[in-house]
């Protein structure tokens, strides 16, 4: 029987707290299981590094995602080259294994135009700041592949347990059950949209039973268990692709994937308004890095030293980027208007034009004075 | 307007929520709705301490839909409630725009007058502050364009109290826009008791002879920065803040005019089909034989709002509206 064929609120879960294997654990290689744990630690480290650069002003608002890499790194590796991601605002950890470089998700916190730049090879949508609505997107580009009959790519969607409330939530996964898309809804579900607790969201037990409804399997993972959010996102993504007719076998999951942000909403945030500090130490319990690199270290995958060297291949990347990222030159008001149309339209040259002209005479200073 | 002898010394957003308590004490039907709005009291902290004060039937946290949130209040308005939505941000007023636009601005004339739409919904709106992407719009022409809804934006934290409590108290819905960049910019003296401020009446915040100067929400501050600038280069400007941009007042507008002339409308929006086109409508059909200049615009550009990095090219500044002004005065 498929992990996916169970009760929605029957949560899945490989390892314990304590990296222990208390369920199946997924098919896979030692060296995937160490990029996952690599990943993660990038994830984490990149994280800390980003909400510092924001606290010394050299950065904007930023979500952080520490708690969230176990459901983002693992969800992602179970991806195959060419499927396709379409993220919300916080996936900084699933772009990266997805092949979006870690200066582009800088400089698009950094408000550069250039960070919302995909690169040509990269199948990721970019980042979905209106809540919910990248879930249509994922339905269209899946039922997309299937009118042109490409059963060899899965369309992965995430979003947070909010979104769930938005009304594009439920046309999303109703157009994919209707038409049978190829699409994984990975739901992650970290309790909070920003002050607002889950139950507020929804009086449904779980998020994955709302599956059941629009006529296809939802299946509950622990997403700070990155064995088993890798084990369900394979299987959900085998599904999309499989060789079977739509309505028979090839048809979209959602998964909710429990878990937690150990930090703000955002760094404009202040979580202690509304959550108690003894909550959140009770989901650190459950932290996806430890736990995974608990499992490592007794499957000998893992010791002291490669753990050290890890650590300092991570910080080397991020340092790297973040290097890389401040390097770029100020961008220029010409930015505004490349991109918005095909073709460059009188009246915009003329708007752009105006803008250089008042450089010219004033300088750029008096943009930037206030 | 009443009057106290007892002032408050309170920012723009402190003004907003000073405005609601005021009505929330006074109106018990008077509710507020949204995103973030109770414990947290608002990811601006326009609602902070409500929800203790005032309990969760009447500072409701709701899921995350504004469709939701609009649509709800469409019934609870019908049933009798003063429902106050808050939209987090103007940005993210979109999945509400078919119930603001079908119902929320026509259930009036569509029920003919059986059923109406007292509320009020509030959202910060422009840029600025160096927030994300679609934080930072103004599209406060989308709701100007809908008979129906009246559109306000203070810019002083005296006008928001005054206005807010207009608002709730109007028989018909209200779109209330917060220049999110001012929220916390200056405080002014704010009246503690309640008191109001009419919609669809500009203020001029500066007198003057030599050509007239419409603008609205956080422009004001560098339009009157650039008039006093021009003041001491012998150039007299007349600065009106409209704070309502629906209805406008076009007598104001239409007076100050044939006094000067001369016009420059400045506003953040994009230009093309902005409230500042309407203004120049409204010059060009009530004061023709005055006009001594073409109608300047100065304004956002008609592009995407761009990331934080090149906002400051993208707002008026005192500069690019000093340049406004004066092509305009020396036409
Ligand atoms: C349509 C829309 N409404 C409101 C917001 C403001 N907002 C940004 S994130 C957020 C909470 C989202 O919660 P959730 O979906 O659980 O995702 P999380 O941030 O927890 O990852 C809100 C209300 C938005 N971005 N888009
Ligand atoms: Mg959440």
């Amino acid at each position: 029987m498929s992990v996916l064929e169970r009760d929605p609120g029957d949560l899945v879960q490989v390892l314990d707290e304590d990296g222990t294997v208390v369920g199946d654990e997924p098919d896979l290689d030692d060296a995937t299981i160490l990029d996952i744990y690599r990943d993660m630690v990038l994830a984490r480290h990149f994280d800390q590094r980003a909400v510092s650069l924001q606290r010394q002003g050299r950065m904007g608002t930023y979500p952080p995602l520490s708690g969230q890499e176990g459901a983002q790194i693992a969800s992602a590796h179970a991806l195959d080259e060419q499927d396709w991601m379409f993220p919300s605002y916080r996936e900084h950890g699933a772009a990266v294994v997805r092949g979006l470089p870690l200066k582009q998700t800088l400089l698009y916190w950094m408000g550069h135009e250039e960070g919302n730049a995909v690169a040509e090879d990269a199948n990721i949508f970019p980042v979905a700041v209106p809540i919910a609505t990248q879930l249509l997107h994922a339905t269209g580009a899946a039922w997309g592949a299937s009118i042109k009959g490409d059963t060899d790519k899965a369309f992965m969607c995430y979003f947070g347990d909010g979104a769930t409330s938005e009304g594009d939530f439920h046309e999303a996964l109703n157009f994919a059950g209707v038409f049978d898309t190829p699409n994984v809804f990975f739901c992650n579900n970290n309790q909070w949209a920003i002050s607002v607790p889950r139950e507020r969201q929804t009086a449904s037990r779980t998020l994955a039973q709302k599956a059941e409804a629009y006529g296809f399997e939802g299946v509950q993972v622990d997403g700070m268990d990155p064995l088993a959010v890798y084990a369900v996102t394979r299987k959900a993504i085998e599904k999309a692709k499989s060789e079977e007719p739509p309505a028979a076998g090839r048809r979209p999951t959602l998964i909710e994937a429990v878990q937690y942000r150990f930090g703000a909403h955002t760094t404009a945030d202040d979580p202690t308004v509304y959550r108690d500090d003894e909550e959140v130490q009770r989901w650190k319990a459950k932290d996806p890095i430890p736990r995974l690199e608990n499992y490592c270290r007794n499957h000998g995958l893992l010791d002291d030293e490669s753990v050290a060297a890890v650590r300092s291949e991570v910080e080397t990347r991020v340092a790297d980027a973040i290097d890389a990222a401040e390097s770029e030159p100020r961008p220029l008001p010409g930015e505004m208007f490349e991109s918005v149309y095909n073709e460059l339209p009188e009246h915009l040259a003329a708007q752009a034009a105006e803008i250089e002209s008042l450089r010219e005479i004033y300088g750029d200073e008096v943009f930037f004075e206030h | 307007m009443s009057t106290t002898s007892q002032t408050q010394n309170l920012t723009l957003v402190q003004a907003v929520r000073d405005g609601l308590y005021t009505e929330m004490s006074a109106d018990e039907d008077v509710i507020v709705m949204g995103e973030d709005v109770g414990k947290n009291g608002g990811v601006f902290r326009a609602t902070e301490g409500l929800w203790e004060e005032f309990g969760d039937d009447r500072v409701i946290d709701t899921p995350l839909a504004e469709s939701g949130i609009v649509g709800t209040a469409v019934g609870m308005a019908a049933y009798g409630l003063k429902p106050v939505p808050e939209m987090q941000f103007s940005g993210f007023m979109y999945p509400a725009f078919d119930q603001i636009v079908s119902h929320v601005a026509r259930l009036r004339n569509r029920s003919r007058g059986r059923f109406t739409c007292p509320m009020v919904i509030r959202a910060p709106y422009g840029g600025g502050i160096r927030a994300p992407e679609h934080h930072s719009e103004s599209k406060e022409a989308f709701y100007a364009h809908e008979a129906g809804l009246k559109v306000v934006i203070p810019s002083t934290p005296h006008d928001t109290k005054g206005l807010l409590i207009s608002a709730i108290r109007d028989p018909d819905p209200v779109i209330f826009l917060e220049p999110k960049l001012i929220y916390r910019a200056f405080r002014g003296d704010v009246p503690e008791a309640e008191y109001t401020v009419p919609i669809g009446e500009a203020v001029t915040r500066r007198e003057g002879s030599d050509v007239s100067v419409f603008t609205y929400g956080a422009m004001s501050r560098p339009t009157m920065e650039a008039a006093e600038e021009l003041a001491e280069e012998g150039v007299d400007c007349e600065v009106i803040d409209l704070r309502t941009i629906s209805p406008l007042d076009r007598d104001a507008i239409i007076s100050s005019f044939k006094k000067t002339g001369r016009a420059v409308v400045v506003n953040e929006a994009p230009k093309t089909g902005s409230i500042a086109a309407e203004i120049t409508a409204i010059v060009q059909e009530e004061a023709l034989l005055y006009q001594e200049a073409p109608v300047k615009r100065v304004s956002g550009f008609d592009v995407p709002y761009p990331l934080y990095a090149l906002e400051d090219y993208y707002l008026p500044n005192a500069a690019r509206i000093k340049e406004g002004i004066m092509e305009t005065v020396e036409f």
